[in-house]
């Protein structure tokens, strides 16, 4: 990390002092220069980073994220039932760490803003010497801090960020996406939107108005496009908004009967709700039942909508009521612990962790170039999603897409509004979903090279 | 010395000393202890978010603690003074001479614009004008102008951004001709670790040198027409003064601060986004300037310290570690403690600060330095009593508390 002389000649001042005051001698290193990259664990421990939002609309994320982040780092240091470490494909993680460390972990608080979350990992890494970094529930803070890990030299491993900048014209070496993104919703979700609604749809898009909400939009455009339907209109709406009446009062005469909400958070929650109390849902147009989609769903999301969400279609990374032994083991060890179901959030940072214990030890390095090379191009299975890749080229798994809609609650329970009120429509299999590393809406991005720091 | 009266230049020696001397004030516990673990705040990225917004605030202060104008826009320059940099970084190279150089100028330029229009009013209408162009600037840089900011994602440097003057070899990080902003020196003496940083060292130099500008401010005549402005603004005009060019004065100075400050802030860590510009930025530096003291040298340098250590190290807190300070004690005393403290901690580090804020404002409308002030008459109280005169005049001439 160092080569400058300044400094140093102040330190031998200091030192000098220091040494005279009867202190122990000074040693001053280059910066773990002697190990070869930032924070190589030396003792029996090693530390990893947990930056998720606490505060911050994203804040019940963020937390749902810790609870799973916590659960792994049991599993990972043999207490608890093992949850997915018995079902994954690779085998090499025994329940003793991370290659014989015990895993210790610090939290932050990213507020889901760019600045505080790099503060805040730059502290994990300066301050508590961590040598990975994960969590996140906002792309723009996934970009900002997978930048961060590129600089300093670490591995960022993505928690929930659907923007395709994040493995698209903003991919890094150091940074890996196991969540899907804004392409794959879309791929998947336009093949049965047309089976259930016809190919003739003339669609009114309501889009949030920053990056993710862009290639969410885009991408719903071009696949729904692919297939036959119109985009009427899109409308960017601020982010925020709270009140989205005005925006929906012109899809009224705009003459289509699709609506689609690029909204997430709390925005959808108010979008979809405002929709439906203008009547959206019980409307004909063209002859048709207007329709109503959200591309990105969240459990989190659906139960602020209640039941709005009612016959509306979306999609997700993955869901607790897959049926596979992976998903089961970790619904069954998380649901012990909290005493509720996970959200795809807590599954994507859970599956992160794991996928990283598993390169360290593949790799028999914590160098985070070795780390790159165990994930790069690595099929694995039994992490609830079936058979995975993570491409090298880009960073990006790729795996089976939910596509979903939200019914009405099944057990009646409360606490289950949003786990229940949502059902697999389909399991669109990974090749329907795939695409080039330079496709025009990922081109313009480079990995550069791996940086193990120091 | 330096044009400074021996009062004021001891204040500056403090500065000095405490700044450069940082990473080892600020690191006073062991590194493995579980102290340390917790309250050492001497890693250069706080450190150097310490004296960024030091300079920042102390920028603030010279238009909102001598004109009494206050500003909630001023996040707005800090902002486009780190989109400056950061565009210079990707246009020029890493160096930051010419992104410092360009941030000052655009924070400048966007100063007397905002100012020329905002100064036409007085009070809280002034206060809303500058809100409102912030949150302007803040919803253009999120989506509006996301060609030129890269929206919500923040603006970064990228490997094939043109950095014509990027030569082979060159860093490709932040640098001084050639001298690494986040290079360091870890110094080991027994458990502690102390790490000296050239980014930390620069932004501490810029702070000094603000600061000391700041100080000859206040002292001269210029600083002297400002307060006389915040006393009685009518009264100024009906002598025939004309205080708009000097408000203005004060507006741009200001501004160029929050520039400096934001050129810094990406000189640091080249990535910039538009929540830098949100109402609630330019509300925490209203915040660190009241905390500190309003219209006193040190203070607002005092209320973003204060600021930044509740921010980024008591958030850090979780439940997990307050267990393990308490592990000595039974259970349900650990418990006890663990459910009292815990929403001062961790996320919940913000009522910590509005405790601290109110506490402030009701029992120190001077801000922290009149607490500082009462403390040293309480322990001072002998020899208060022969040179009372000299010291109140001194006192008021250095700080002039709240007026």
């Amino acid at each position: 990390m160092t080569k400058t002389t300044y400094s140093r000649r102040r330190v031998l001042k200091t030192g000098a002092v220091a040494g005279t005051a009867g202190l122990m001698m000074p040693t001053y290193l280059r910066a773990a220069a002697h190990e070869g990259f930032t924070n190589a664990p030396t003792g029996d421990t090693v530390t990893l980073g947990f930056n998720v939002p606490q505060t911050g609309p994203y804040a019940e994320e963020g937390l749902d994220e810790l609870r799973a982040q916590e659960l792994a780092v049991e599993h990972l240091n043999g207490m608890g039932d093992g949850g997915m470490m018995n079902t994954f494909s690779s085998k090499v993680l025994d329940g003793t760490g991370i290659m014989g460390k015990k895993v210790e972990f610090v939290t932050g608080d990213t507020q889901t803003k760019s600045d505080v979350a790099r503060a805040s990992a730059q502290s994990m890494i300066q301050k508590d010497g961590c040598i990975m970094i994960t969590g996140g529930s906002s792309s723009g803070v996934a970009v900002a801090v997978q930048g961060l890990c590129q600089e300093a030299g670490v591995i960022f491993m993505a928690g929930l960020t659907h923007s395709n900048d994040t493995t698209g014209k903003d991919r890094k070496a150091n940074g890996f996406r196991h969540f899907f993104n804004g392409y794959m919703s879309g791929a998947a979700l336009a093949p049965v939107l047309v089976n259930a609604y016809g190919a003739d749809r003339r669609a009114y898009h309501l889009t949030a108005d920053y990056n993710w909400g862009w290639t969410q939009q885009e991408s719903m455009a071009a696949s729904t496009g692919a297939l036959g339907w119109e985009t009427v209109e899109n409308v960017l709406t601020p982010v925020g908004a709270g009140d989205f009446s005005s925006y929906i009062a012109p899809i009224l005469n705009s003459g289509a009967d699709t609506l689609v909400l690029n909204h997430y958070g709390g925005d959808m929650v108010n979008s979809l709700t405002q929709a439906v109390q203008f009547g959206l849902k019980d409307r004909q147009v063209n002859g048709k039942d207007f329709k109503i989609i959200v591309p990105l769903y969240s459990e989190l999301m659906a139960k602020g909508a209640g039941s709005n969400i009612e016959g509306v279609f979306g999609s997700m990374n993955w869901n607790w009521q897959l049926e596979d032994e992976g998903t089961k083991a970790f619904v069954r060890s998380f649901g012990e612990k909290y005493g509720f179901p996970p959200s795809n959030a807590a599954h994507t940072c859970y599956t992160q962790i794991m996928l990283y214990a598993d390169a360290v030890t593949r790799a028999g390095s914590f160098n985070p170039c070795a780390v790159v090379e165990a994930l790069e191009d690595y099929e694995f299975d039994g992490m609830g999603n079936g058979p995975v890749l993570y491409r090298g080229a880009d960073h990006q798994c790729f795996k089976d897409v939910l596509v979903m809609e939200g019914v009405a609650s099944p057990s009646g329970n409360a606490n289950m509004v949003g786990y229940d009120t949502l059902r697999i429509v389909e399991q669109t299999p990974r090749a329907q979903v795939e695409y080039a590393p330079d496709h025009p809406m990922f081109a313009g991005g480079a990995l550069g090279e791996c940086n193990p720091g120091a | 010395m330096l044009g400074l009266n021996s009062r004021d230049f001891k204040l500056l020696m403090i500065v000095i000393f405490m700044t450069l001397a940082a990473p080892i004030l600020l690191n006073p516990f062991p590194v493995d202890s579980a102290l340390g673990e917790s309250f050492n705040a001497g890693y250069p990225a706080l450190m150097q978010r310490f004296v960024i917004f030091g300079l920042l605030a102390v920028g603030f202060n010279i238009l909102f603690g001598l004109t009494g104008y206050l500003s909630f826009g001023h996040a707005a320059f800090l902002g486009v003074g780190s989109y400056a940099a950061v565009w210079m970084f990707k246009l020029l190279s890493y160096n930051i001479v010419p992104a410092m150089l360009a941030s000052v100028i655009v924070a400048a330029l966007f100063a007397v614009v905002i100012g020329y229009v905002c100064l036409r009013r007085s009070g809280i209408y002034f206060s809303i004008l500058t809100l409102a162009f912030a949150q302007m600037s803040y919803a253009l840089a999120y989506s509006v102008l996301s060609p030129i900011t890269n929206g919500e994602t923040g603006l970064q440097v990228y490997s094939d951004d043109p950095q014509v003057l990027m030569r082979a070899g060159d860093p490709i990080v932040p640098h001084l001709f050639g001298l690494e902003m986040n290079s360091s020196v870890t110094w080991n003496v027994g458990g502690w670790q102390f790490v000296f940083q050239n980014g930390y060292y620069l932004s501490a130099i810029c702070m000094i040198i603000g600061f000391y500008i700041s100080i000859r401010i206040f002292r001269s005549p210029f600083g002297l027409m400002l307060r006389a402005i915040k006393s009685n603004q009518t009264r100024m005009s009906y002598t025939g003064m004309n205080t708009k060019p000097y408000m203005l004065a004060a507006f741009v100075i200001s501004g160029m601060y929050a520039g400096v400050a934001g050129g810094l802030m990406s000189a640091m860590d080249p990535l910039t986004g538009a929540e830098r510009m949100f109402w609630t930025a330019s509300g925490e530096i209203v915040v660190m300037a009241i905390l500190g003291g309003v219209g006193t040298l040190i203070g607002p340098v005092l209320g973003a310290g204060i600021i930044k250590y509740l921010e980024n190290i008591i958030s850090k807190i979780n439940s997990d570690i307050l267990h393990n300070w308490f592990a000595f004690m039974p259970d349900w005393m650990d418990n006890l403690l663990v459910n009292i403290l815990y929403p001062f901690v961790g996320k919940g580090w913000h009522l910590t600060l509005g405790v601290l804020f109110m506490v402030v404002v009701i029992f120190l409308p001077g801000g922290l330095v009149q607490g500082g002030q009462k403390l040293g008459a309480l322990f001072s109280r002998k020899s208060k009593s022969s040179n009372s005169d000299a010291t109140t005049a001194g006192t008021a001439n250095t700080n002039t508390p709240a007026e």
